[in-house]
C-alpha cells in the first residue's frame, strides 16, 4: 500500500497512521465478541455436563438424591446385561442408518453437485430436499404410521397388486421402521456436508482425470471420493451421534419393543433415577466421544471449514 | 460442470433423486391427506368422508391440553433463539477471524456442543438448575439448551461465509478512509445480510422443533413439540395429524415469508445500485 503511493492520497496516510498507534480495543476486541458464546456454552453446556459427572456418583433413594461419592450407579449399570444389550441394540441401529443414509447422501449430493448444471437448478432441489424438514420431527416420526401400519398404505397397496396376501407384520413397530425413521430424519445431515465438500471440488481435477483417461467410475473412485471425504466425516459424525443419543424414535416407532440407551436414560429421568441417569449419561457421552474422535482421525474438519 | 451429453447416469442418478424426493414428502403428505378424515374416521385410510372435524377438534382444547399456549411459547422462544443465534455467531464469527487466546478450545467447546447427545444437555441443566433450586423455565433453562444446539451450527454457517467473503471489500474501504466501524456497518454487514437472515432462520427451526433438550429444561409450561410428544402417547385419533397439517403449514408459511424478504431485499438493493 505505502510501496506505491508516490502521490500519497490522504486516506491512505491516516489509515497508515491509525494502524501504527497501539490501541487496547483491537487487541481485546475478539474477547469481546467470542464472550457471548463462550459464556453460553460454558454455562449451558460445561457446567451442566460436569453437574452430570458429579451425580452420577451421587447416592438416591426412591425420595431424593444426596450429594456423595458412590460408585453403585456405575457398578449397577455395568454389571447388567441389559445395559450391554441395549448398547449393542443402539449401535445395530447406528451402524445400520449411518451406511444407508452414506450410501443415499453421497448419491444425492453426487446428482446435485455434478448432473445438475446451473446454480439456481441446484438451489431449488436442494430447498426441495430441505423443506420436508422444516416440519416437526415428531410429526415425520408419526406420518410414518398410516403409512407402514397393519391396514397402511404399503400393506393395501403390495396386497392389492398381488405382490403378498398377507400383510407385512414387521414394517411398523419394529428394526426396520426405526432405523427408516432414522434414514428418513436424517439423511439430509449426510447430503449437506457431502454436497459442500463436493460443491469445492476444483472442476478442473475432473477434466484431468477424464484427459488422463480416467472412466466414470475410475474418476468417481479416485478423485471424487477422497475429496469428499471431509463431508462424508461431518456427515457421519452428525448421523452417528443423533442416532446414539435417541430416544424418541426408538420410543415411538418401535411402539416400545426395543432399546436404546437415550431411551433407558429417558426411562430413568422419568422414574426420578437421576443419578442412575447421570453415571449412563457419562458412558454414554465417553462411547460418543470415542466414536467422533476416531472419525476425526480421518480428517481434520477444522482445516476443511 | 460436466460435458454437454446427458447420459444413462444422468437419468439414473435423477430417478434415484426423484425417488428420495417422494421418501421425503410421501409420509407427510399422507397424514396432510388423513387429516380431513370425516369424524368416524381413524388413523389410517380408507378415509371416511372429508371434513375439517379434526381441525375443529384441535382448537375445542378437550382431548388435547394447551395446544395454543404451547405454540406461543414455542414461538417466542424460536424468536428469542434467532435473535441471540445471530447475535452471538456473527460475534464469534469475528472474533476466529483473528487469533486469540482460547479460540481453539473454544471451536473445539463449539463443535462438542454439537456431538453431545441432546438427552445429556437436558439432563445436566435440568440438574444443574435443581441442584442450585432454580425453577426451569422455557425463557431460561430451555432457552440456553436450545442456545447450546443453534450456536455451533450458526457459528459453523458463519465460518463458511466469512472463508467465501473477499477480504478485498474490505481493503477497499479501508483504503477509502472508512474505519473499522464504518467497514463492518457499510460493507462486511451488507454483504452478509442474506446469509445472517439464514442463519436466523435455522437457529428458530431448530428452535421450533427441539424437543430432547426441552425435556427437562421447560419446566411447567409446555412447548409445542412437548405437546405433541404428549399427544402421541394419548392420543389416538386424527387430532394428532390435523396438529401435524397445521404446524406444517406454518413452517412452511414462516419460509415462504423468508423468501419474500430475500427477494424484496434483492429487489430494493438493485433499485438502488442499478440507477
Amino acid at each position: 500500500m505505502t510501496l506505491t503511493a508516490e502521490t500519497p492520497r490522504p486516506s491512505v496516510t491516516a489509515a497508515a497512521g491509525r494502524a501504527r498507534r497501539p490501541r487496547l480495543l483491537p487487541r481485546v476486541a475478539p474477547y469481546l465478541q467470542a464472550a457471548p458464546l463462550t459464556v453460553t456454552l460454558l454455562l449451558f453446556l460445561l457446567v451442566p455436563i460436569l453437574t452430570i459427572v458429579a451425580v452420577s456418583f451421587w447416592d438416591y433413594d426412591s425420595v431424593r438424591i444426596y450429594p456423595d461419592f458412590v460408585l453403585t450407579n456405575y457398578t449397577e449399570l455395568l454389571a447388567s446385561p441389559v445395559t450391554w444389550k441395549t448398547y449393542l441394540n443402539t449401535l445395530k441401529y447406528a451402524a445400520l442408518t449411518w451406511a444407508i443414509t452414506l450410501g443415499i447422501g453421497f448419491t444425492v449430493a453426487y446428482f446435485l453437485a455434478f448432473h445438475v448444471r446451473s446454480t439456481t437448478w441446484q438451489m431449488v432441489l436442494f430447498l426441495v430436499c430441505t423443506i420436508p424438514f422444516w416440519t416437526s420431527n415428531i410429526i415425520r416420526m408419526i406420518s410414518w404410521i398410516p403409512f407402514l401400519g397393519r391396514n397402511g398404505l404399503l400393506n393395501s397397496g403390495l396386497i392389492s397388486a398381488g405382490i403378498i396376501d398377507q400383510p407385512l407384520e414387521f414394517l411398523l413397530f419394529s428394526d426396520f421402521s426405526v432405523v427408516l425413521a432414522f434414514v428418513h430424519l436424517y439423511a439430509l445431515f449426510m447430503v449437506v456436508p457431502i454436497f459442500n465438500s463436493m460443491m469445492r471440488i476444483d472442476r478442473a481435477l475432473i477434466e484431468a482425470a477424464r484427459d488422463g483417461g480416467a472412466n466414470a467410475a475410475q474418476t468417481l473412485w479416485n478423485v471424487i471420493l477422497p475429496l469428499t471425504k471431509p463431508g462424508i466425516a461431518i456427515g457421519s459424525i452428525f448421523v452417528v451421534t443423533l442416532v446414539m443419543g435417541d430416544f424418541i424414535t426408538v420410543r415411538l416407532m418401535s411402539g416400545g419393543q426395543s432399546a436404546s440407551i437415550g431411551l433407558m436414560i429417558a426411562n430413568e429421568i422419568s422414574l426420578l433415577q437421576y443419578p442412575a441417569a447421570a453415571a449412563n449419561a457419562v458412558v454414554l457421552l465417553a462411547v460418543v466421544l470415542i466414536m467422533v474422535v476416531a472419525m476425526l482421525r480421518i480428517v481434520d474438519i477444522r482445516k476443511e471449514l | 460442470m460436466n460435458s454437454s451429453r446427458r447420459g444413462l447416469s444422468f437419468y439414473l442418478l435423477g430417478a434415484f433423486f426423484a425417488l428420495f424426493v417422494l421418501f421425503l414428502y410421501g409420509p407427510t403428505a399422507t397424514i396432510l391427506i388423513l387429516s380431513f378424515q370425516g369424524p368416524e374416521g381413524g388413523l389410517t385410510f380408507p378415509m371416511s368422508g372429508v371434513s375439517l372435524h379434526w381441525f375443529r377438534n384441535l382448537f375445542e382444547q378437550q382431548a388435547v391440553g394447551d395446544f395454543g399456549g404451547s405454540f406461543r411459547r414455542s414461538i417466542a422462544l424460536g424468536l428469542m433463539v434467532m435473535v441471540l443465534t445471530v447475535l452471538f455467531s456473527v460475534l464469534a464469527g469475528f472474533a476466529f477471524r483473528r487469533r486469540f487466546r482460547g479460540s481453539g478450545a473454544l471451536f473445539y467447546l463449539a463443535v462438542a456442543s454439537l456431538i453431545v447427545p441432546s438427552i445429556l444437555v437436558s439432563l445436566g441443566i435440568g440438574l444443574f438448575f435443581n441442584i442450585l433450586g432454580l425453577e426451569p423455565s422455557w425463557y431460561s433453562s430451555a432457552l440456553g439448551a436450545h442456545l447450546t444446539w443453534t450456536l455451533p451450527f450458526g457459528l459453523l454457517i458463519v465460518f463458511a461465509i466469512f472463508n467465501r467473503f473477499n477480504p478485498a471489500y474490505e481493503e477497499a474501504a479501508r483504503d477509502l478512509g472508512a474505519t473499522p466501524w464504518q467497514t463492518v456497518r457499510h460493507v462486511v454487514l451488507p454483504i452478509l445480510l442474506p446469509s445472517l437472515i439464514g442463519v436466523g432462520l435455522f437457529g428458530f427451526t431448530l428452535s421450533y422443533d427441539e424437543f430432547a433438550r426441552t425435556l427437562m429444561t421447560a419446566g411447567s409450561f409446555n412447548t409445542l413439540p412437548l405437546e405433541i410428544y404428549g399427544m402421541t402417547t394419548n392420543v389416538t385419533t386424527p387430532v394428532l395429524y390435523a396438529l401435524g397439517s397445521l404446524t406444517t403449514v406454518f413452517s412452511f408459511t414462516v419460509i415462504g415469508l423468508f423468501f419474500l424478504g430475500l427477494i424484496l431485499l434483492r429487489r430494493h438493493r438493485l433499485r438502488r445500485t442499478g440507477a
